[in-house]
């Protein structure tokens, strides 16, 4: 007994292990820093873009939760984080994130704990209607939202009251990457927990998690909750670096295009979101820039590609190339 | 008086129509979804192929509106085959994501080469003189082409309602839709009614793209434009259930075309609020079966 609880607790204590890759991303976020600094505003937006797509990776690749509906959850953010500063005239850019990061969970709270009692097709439609749904009434709601105008008069101060927004976005940028940590290191904290682990068991085999006496609703509720707290953070970011919001953050493609991102680099890893989304949209600022069918054939294609041949993504093809090497 | 009442008519008519013309676009999403269980948000592609196929025939080749709206159908019904057969079936035992990524992925290609092709704004066609301007039928005067829509909806309804119900392969679809495992340990080829169902699918959807170039309009956004609708039909009406999918669209078509006169701001807030509530009420859809 105590044998294999030992076994089972290094099993774990190692999987937790920091590894040297993944010091490799933040390199590479550093690196850009200083290497292509004419890029920074470009670079913001992927890092706001991962913050998202880590949160989908919570309840994607961790519980099993599939949504067609997660900008939901960034447009409450960004709606949020906007109207704070347009209306009431609060612009500290710390505590406005915050603000869209609480409106994000509050959102999903409540959806969430209606809608994951559903599974399948249903639940598929019902995040993905319920996100269309908020589109219209911020549509319709355009003495609040701006409406199909957009948000305008976002107005955010100096971080910490001293560093000012300059032309090259660095201050931005630094603001972006630490949120990123912070999300980031509770993102890896909570897979790694025993929490953590009963989310991969209810993807694994729900009835058996119902079986062990797991309460299954509350624990994804929980991660639902998260996730969509992190995925309004990001909208929150997202809000404040481009002082505007139109009714685009709510939109299907925004859930669909975080999505590929998280496919493409692999789900259940975290890293998948680093590299899926660096890859996604520096390839489209490249592509995009020449052929706008050109590129979206390409990301068509990919995304077939990956989905017959590399379902793990290219970080699970890179592993398999070093399995097959060794 | 007279103006609520014309209104209210106008409003029916044309949501009928609407209606009629999700039908036609949908129903063959509903049949392989029941059938194969692939969520499949590129049907909506098959749909617009179907449209600009038929503006290929009939503006590059002259051929007359009916006879290049049938040719279109059967153009994109043998085109799905190979689709069917070698992207889709790899996929049948994998779960929701592997569809809804793959399916994604055909439509952004679509919309990607219907692009290039054809460019990326709306296409037009000139319809027959006949199915131009206003018909009357009796009890009022309507416009020749949705009465010409309504007209083939409900033929289709028809010649559905007998392949399904009055033909040995129709019987083997349902039997199929409810029980697959049985139905293949019985003998039924499954895999060649999979081809069969997928085909005549995308091929009414095709149709309903041809006709809908007049009523909705086709550009190269169509098929994610439309996507939710059809989904929503399928969902709502319940997989594999044509009543449910009729239902369902008429249901759609009205809710929508009385949205978009009453409260042009809003009007397209109601659709998605009855789809969760009735969704949220029965979540296998108003004819849905477990």
């Amino acid at each position: 007994m105590t044998e294999h609880y030992q076994t089972a607790r290094h099993f774990l204590r190692e999987r937790e292990r920091w590894r040297w890759p993944e010091a490799l991303p933040w390199l590479a976020i550093v690196a850009a820093f200083f290497i292509v600094p004419d890029y920074l505003a470009l670079g913001t937006q992927i890092v706001i873009a991962i913050i998202f797509a880590l949160s989908l990776d919570l309840i994607l690749g961790y519980a099993g939760i599939i949504t067609l509906g997660h900008a939901a959850y960034f447009g409450a953010g960004a709606y949020a984080t906007g109207m704070l500063s347009a209306h009431l005239g609060w612009g500290e850019p710390i505590s406005a994130m915050l603000f869209g990061g609480i409106i994000g969970g509050l959102a999903g709270f409540i959806s969430g704990w209606v809608l994951l009692r559903y599974h399948g097709l249903t639940l598929l439609m019902l995040t993905l209607t319920t996100a269309i749904l908020m589109q219209e009434t911020a549509n319709a709601a355009e003495e609040w939202t701006g409406g199909f105008d957009g948000l305008v008069g976002i107005s955010i101060w100096p971080l910490l009251g001293t560093f000012d927004y300059d032309l090259w976005g660095k201050t931005y940028y630094c603001f972006a990457v630490v949120v990123l940590l912070v999300c980031f290191l509770v993102a890896r904290t909570i897979v790694h927990s025993a929490f953590g682990r009963s989310l991969v068991g209810i993807k694994g085999n729900v009835e058996r998690m119902h079986g062990v006496g797991t309460p299954v609703h509350g624990r994804l509720v929980t991660i639902y909750t998260i996730s969509a707290a992190m995925a309004g953070v990001a909208g929150g970011l997202f809000a404040e670096s481009n002082a505007y919001v139109t009714l685009d953050v709510l939109s299907f493609s925004r859930s669909g295009v975080v999505l590929i991102m998280l496919v493409l680099g692999g789900t259940g890893r975290l890293y998948g979101a680093f590299v899926g989304t660096a890859v996604y949209m520096t390839l489209e600022d490249e592509l995009a820039k020449l052929s706008p069918e050109f590129w979206e054939f390409g990301i068509g294609l990919l995304l077939v590609v990956v989905v017959l041949f590399f379902r793990r993504g290219l970080l699970g093809a890179l592993e398999d190339l070093r399995v097959r090497r060794s | 008086m007279g103006q609520v009442a014309n209104a209210a008519i106008v409003i029916l008519f044309d949501g009928v129509a609407y209606g009629m013309l999700l039908f036609i676009m949908s129903v063959g999403l509903s049949i392989t979804m029941g059938l194969m269980g692939f969520v499949n948000l590129a049907h909506g592609g098959f749909a617009m192929a179907g449209g600009y196929v038929l503006v290929s025939l009939m503006v590059g080749l002259g051929v007359p509106f009916i006879a290049a709206l049938v040719l279109a159908a059967v153009f994109v019904a043998v085109l799905s085959i190979p689709f069917e057969r070698y992207l889709y079936r790899r996929l049948y035992e994998a779960d929701e994501l592997d569809h809804v990524l793959l399916s994604i992925g055909l439509v952004l290609m679509a919309t990607a080469a219907i692009t290039f092709i054809y460019g990326p704004s709306a296409v037009s066609i000139t319809v027959p003189d006949y199915l131009n301007g206003q018909v009357d039928l009796g009890f009022g005067t309507f416009p020749a082409y949705r009465t010409f829509t309504i007209g083939v909806g409900g033929l289709l309804i028809l010649g559905l309602w007998y392949g399904f119900e009055g033909t040995i392969i129709g019987a083997k679809i349902r039997a199929a839709v409810d029980n697959r495992r049985m139905a293949q340990s019985i003998g039924i080829n499954v895999d060649r009614l999979f081809v069969i169902a997928f085909a005549l699918g995308s091929g009414l959807a095709a149709l309903g793209g041809g006709l809908a170039i007049e009523i909705i309009g086709m550009e190269p956004t169509f098929a994610l434009t439309y996507l939710v609708f059809f989904l929503i039909v399928v969902a709502v009406g319940g997989l594999g259930s044509i009543r449910g999918a009729f239902v369902a669209a008429l249901l759609l078509g009205l809710i929508d075309t009385a949205g978009k006169y009453l409260w042009p701001d809003g009007g397209a807030f109601f659709i998605y609020a009855v789809t969760i509530t009735i969704l949220l009420i029965r979540p296998l859809g108003l004819f849905g079966r477990a």
